[in-house]
C-alpha cells in the first residue's frame, strides 16, 4: 500500500491562506489504512482548521467527505455536485490522488495535506515500512524475497558494501543491512548459490517518467480506438 | 489583558471565571472510582462532568478535539492502572491516543496541558476526587478556553446551518458529505 | 620512481602505496609537496575520491598532478557521484592522461559527507564497475558499443576483511574477483591473527593483497574507530600501548606500532603489500617507512 504522513498543520494553514469555503476530500484506501488521509483523520482536520479560524477570528467553514480512492474515477465522479461551492478542495490523498483529483476537476484549485512517502507494509500498530520501489523489474526471485533495491541504501545488487555493522547498515544503525538479511535467509532456503551470480546492471529505462501501463488484454482495442 | 487576543481571556471579563472539565472515566475503573468518591463524600471540585465509557480505548482524538471545540476548559482521560484494562490494552492505546490529540492541539494552538490522561483504579475514590481537583487548577491556571467566545459568537448556542439534505453517496460507508454544520455541536454554554 | 604499480608486483616484491586526500579548495601547495615527499618512496599514490562524500577536487585531477611531478597513481573511482556515462568518460579521461590504476568503489553514502542532500547515485555497484572497466579495456564499452582506442587498466577493489558478518563480504570478494580485480586493498587491519584467518581464505583466489595500514595518531581515535567505524577493529593491547606513550608522542607510538605490522606482514609473507592510510598526516609516510625497515 501507498504510505503517506499528514503535512504539519502550519503548511496546510499557509496553503489555504485566503480562503473561507473548504472541502477537504479523503481517500479511503491506502491512506486510510497508514493513519493519514481516511475519514479519520479528515475529520480531525478538518476540526483542526475550524478551531485555528475561530481562534484567530477569521471566517472559515470546512466539509468534509472521504471517497473510496482518489485514483479511480468513478469515486471522483460524485463529487462533481458539491466542488462549486468552495474556493479551495484539500485532499488527503497520495499524490497520485491528488492529481487526480485536480485533473479531474481542472477549474478548481486542489491542495496537498499529505506528504506521500512509499511503497510499503504494516510492520505492527502505527508503524510502517517501505518494501518497494516500484523499479519495474522485479529480482526478489534471486535475492530471497528481500529487496536490495529497497532495503539496502545504496541499491547494491552484488552483495554488501564494506559498512555493514553487526549486520545493520551503515547509513542507519537502527536499520538491518539488507546484505545480511539476504545471505541469512538464501542459506536458509538452501539457496546460497544463487547469491554468486554477478547481476548485470540494472535497466534504468524501465522506470522513465512517467510511468504508463496498459494491460495485455486491452492493448488491442486501444489500438482500434486510436 | 485586551480584548484581540484570543489567548487567556475570560468569555466576560466582569463575570468570574468556572471552568468546565470534560472527563471521560471507563466503566471499570475510574468511574467505580467516582462513585466511590461519592459514596465516600469526597469533596471535590463541581467543574467536572464526567462521561461515562465503556473502556478508554474507545477514546479517540477527536472526541477530545470535540470537547475543546465545543468550549471544554480542559479535558482528560481516565482509565484503569497499567496492566488492569478489562480489555487488555484499551489504557494503552488510550495513552497513545491523548499523546496525538495533545499535539493536534499543539499544532492548532491551544496548550496541550489541557489535556491529560490519569490511571485511577476502582478502588481509588480519593484519587478521583484528587485528578478532579489538578485538573480544575491547570484550567483556572491557564484560563478559559479561547474557543468559548466564538462558539457563543458563531453559534449562539444553535447550530449554524441544518445538516445537509444531499442525498447520500452510493457507497454506503464512505462518499458521505459531512457539512461543517454538523460538526458544529448544539451547545448552550 | 618505480616501474610503475602493476610491474611491482610482477617483480614479486612487497608493494607499498600510501593515500593522499585531494583538498578541498584550490590551495594545492601542501598536496604537491606530499606528492613530492613520496613519490619516490612508494609503488603508487592512491587518490580518494570524494572521500567521506565530502566534495573536494577530483580524483583524476590529482592523479594527473602526480604523473607531472613523476609519480604514479591510483585513481579511485566510487559509484556514489557518477552514473554509468560519467564513470566511463572519466575512466578513459584518466586513460589519456596517463593513468594506468583503478581502484573500484561503491562509495560512501552521502547523507555522512557535507552535502547530505544531494542525490545519491548507485547507478552501478562496484562489481559491476569492475565488468565495465574489462569491457574498456576491451575496446568497448559497457553498452557493448565498439571503441575507437581502448584502455589498459590495472583494477582493484576493495574488502573489510573484519566486515560482520564475514560471508556476505567475501561472497561479494569473489565476485570483484571473477569481475577482473587483480589487486585487493583491504579496511585498516590492526589484529594481524585476524588478518591471517582472512588471508587463508583470500589465498585461494589469484589476487594481490594489499592491507591496509591506517596510522593511530592517538588512543582516543582508535576507540573512536572502534565504536563508530564499521568493520575496523584496533585490539585493546594496541590502545594501551598508544596510551602509554608520553603526551606529545602518542603518534611517535602510532609510527611504530604501524611499522611493526608492516614488518610482520612482509617478513612473514602474509600479503602482497600495504596501503598506508596517514590521514592528514602525509609527512609521517616516510617515518612509518623506516620503522617497518
Ligand atoms: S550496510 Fe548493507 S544495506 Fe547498508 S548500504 Fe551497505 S550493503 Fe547496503
Amino acid at each position: 500500500m501507498i504510505v503517506a504522513e499528514r503535512k504539519p498543520l502550519q503548511q496546510i494553514e499557509a496553503m489555504i491562506e485566503g480562503f473561507e469555503k473548504i472541502l477537504i476530500v479523503g481517500c479511503g484506501t491506502c491512506v486510510a489504512v497508514s493513519m493519514a488521509g481516511g475519514e479519520k483523520e479528515v475529520e480531525e482536520l478538518a476540526a483542526q482548521l475550524r478551531i485555528k479560524a475561530k481562534l484567530q477570528g477569521k471566517p472559515r467553514t470546512v466539509d468534509e467527505i472521504t471517497v473510496t480512492r482518489q485514483c479511480d474515477k468513478e469515486y471522483l465522479e460524485p463529487l462533481a455536485k458539491y466542488l462549486d461551492e468552495y474556493d479551495a478542495v484539500i485532499s488527503t490523498a497520495c499524490g497520485a490522488g491528488v492529481q487526480f483529483l485536480a485533473e479531474r476537476y481542472e477549474g478548481r484549485i486542489v491542495l496537498p495535506a499529505l506528504n506521500t512517502l512509499f511503497i510499503g507494509v504494516t510492520e505492527g500498530p502505527g508503524v510502517w515500512s517501505q518494501r518497494c520501489i516500484a523499479c519495474a523489474d522485479c529480482m526478489l526471485d534471486q535475492t530471497g524475497g528481500i529487496c536490495p533495491m529497497t532495503i539496502c541504501a545504496k541499491n547494491l545488487s552484488n552483495g554488501p558494501c564494506g559498512g555493514t555493522n553487526a549486520g545493520k547498515c551503515e547509513v542507519d544503525g537502527e536499520k538491518d543491512c539488507a546484505w545480511t538479511l539476504i545471505y541469512r535467509r538464501m542459506e536458509k532456503l538452501g539457496r546460497l548459490e544463487y547469491l554468486k551470480k554477478i547481476q548485470p546492471p540494472r535497466d534504468y529505462s524501465l522506470t522513465t517518467k512517467p510511468g504508463r501501463h496498459t494491460h495485455e488484454a486491452f492493448r488491442q482495442s486501444q489500438q482500434e480506438e486510436e | 489583558m485586551s480584548d484581540t487576543q484570543p489567548g487567556n481571556l475570560p468569555v466576560n471579563a466582569a463575570e468570574p471565571f468556572e471552568p468546565k472539565i470534560v472527563a471521560y472515566c471507563c466503566t471499570y475503573c475510574a468511574y467505580t472510582a467516582a462513585d466511590l468518591a461519592g459514596s465516600m463524600r469526597l469533596e471535590y471540585a463541581p467543574n467536572v462532568r464526567v462521561i461515562q465509557i465503556l473502556c478508554t480505548g474507545k477514546i479517540d482524538a477527536i472526541l477530545l478535539l470535540r470537547a475543546f471545540e465545543d468550549g471544554a476548559d480542559a479535558v482528560y482521560v481516565a482509565g484503569c492502572a497499567l496492566g488492569d484494562c478489562h480489555y487488555m490494552e484499551g489504557n494503552l492505546r488510550a495513552m497513545q491516543t491523548v499523546a496525538h490529540a495533545k499535539h493536534l492541539l499543539q499544532e492548532v494552538g491551544l496548550q496541550p496541558e489541557r489535556l491529560e490522561f490519569f490511571h485511577i483504579p476502582a478502588s481509588a475514590g480519593p484519587l478521583f476526587a484528587q485528578r478532579a481537583d489538578e485538573m480544575t487548577a491547570v484550567a483556572r491556571r491557564l484560563g478559559p478556553n479561547p474557543l468559548r467566545r466564538t462558539i457563543q459568537r458563531d453559534a449562539g448556542g444553535k447550530l449554524i446551518k441544518p445538516p445537509d439534505l444531499h442525498p447520500p453517496l452510493p457507497e454506503a460507508k464512505l462518499g458521505k458529505l459531512i457539512r461543517h454544520a454538523e460538526r458544529v455541536s448544539d451547545v448552550s454554554m | 620512481m618505480v616501474a610503475g604499480f602493476k610491474q611491482a608486483f610482477a617483480q614479486k616484491k612487497f608493494v607499498v602505496t600510501a593515500e593522499v586526500g585531494p583538498p578541498k579548495g584550490t590551495e594545492i601547495s601542501e598536496l604537491l609537496s606530499h606528492i613530492d615527499l613520496l613519490k619516490d618512496r612508494v609503488d603508487g599514490l592512491n587518490v580518494t575520491d570524494n572521500q567521506s562524500s565530502v566534495m573536494r577536487i577530483s580524483s583524476l585531477a590529482v592523479c594527473r598532478l602526480i604523473l607531472d611531478h613523476g609519480g604514479e597513481p591510483i585513481l579511485q573511482l566510487t559509484c556514489r557521484d557518477r552514473n554509468r556515462l560519467a564513470l566511463q568518460s572519466e575512466l578513459l579521461s584518466a586513460w589519456v592522461l596517463g593513468v594506468k590504476n583503478v581502484l573500484c568503489l561503491t562509495g560512501d553514502y552521502i547523507t555522512v559527507g557535507d552535502h547530505p542532500q544531494a542525490k545519491p547515485v548507485f547507478d552501478l555497484d562496484s562489481v559491476q564497475l569492475l565488468q565495465t572497466v574489462g569491457l574498456l579495456n576491451e575496446g568497448k564499452d559497457l553498452a557493448a558499443n565498439e571503441m575507437q582506442g581502448g584502455t589498459g587498466f590495472f583494477a582493484g577493489a576493495v574488502v573489510t576483511p573484519e566486515a560482520d558478518p564475514l560471508e556476505p563480504q567475501m561472497l561479494k570478494f569473489e565476485k570483484k574477483i571473477v569481475a577482473g580485480a587483480r589487486f585487493i586493498q583491504t579496511q585498516a587491519i590492526y589484529d594481524v591473527d585476524n588478518f591471517k584467518r582472512f588471508m587463508e581464505q583470500a589465498r585461494r583466489y589469484d589476487v594481490k593483497i594489499m592491507a591496509g595500514i591506517v596510522l593511530l595518531v592517538t588512543p582516543g581515535m582508535a576507540r573512536y574507530m572502534n565504536k563508530n567505524v564499521p568493520g575496523i577493529f584496533v585490539p585493546e593491547a594496541l590502545i594501551e600501548e598508544m596510551a602509554a606513550a608520553e603526551k606529545g608522542q602518542k603518534i611517535e607510538a602510532g609510527i611504530r606500532i604501524a611499522g611493526r605490522m608492516i614488518r610482520q606482514l612482509r617478513e612473514e609473507k602474509i600479503c602482497d603489500g600495504v596501503h598506508i592510510m596517514a590521514i592528514g598526516k602525509e609527512d609521517r609516510v616516510p617515518d612509518i617507512l623506516k620503522a617497518a625497515e
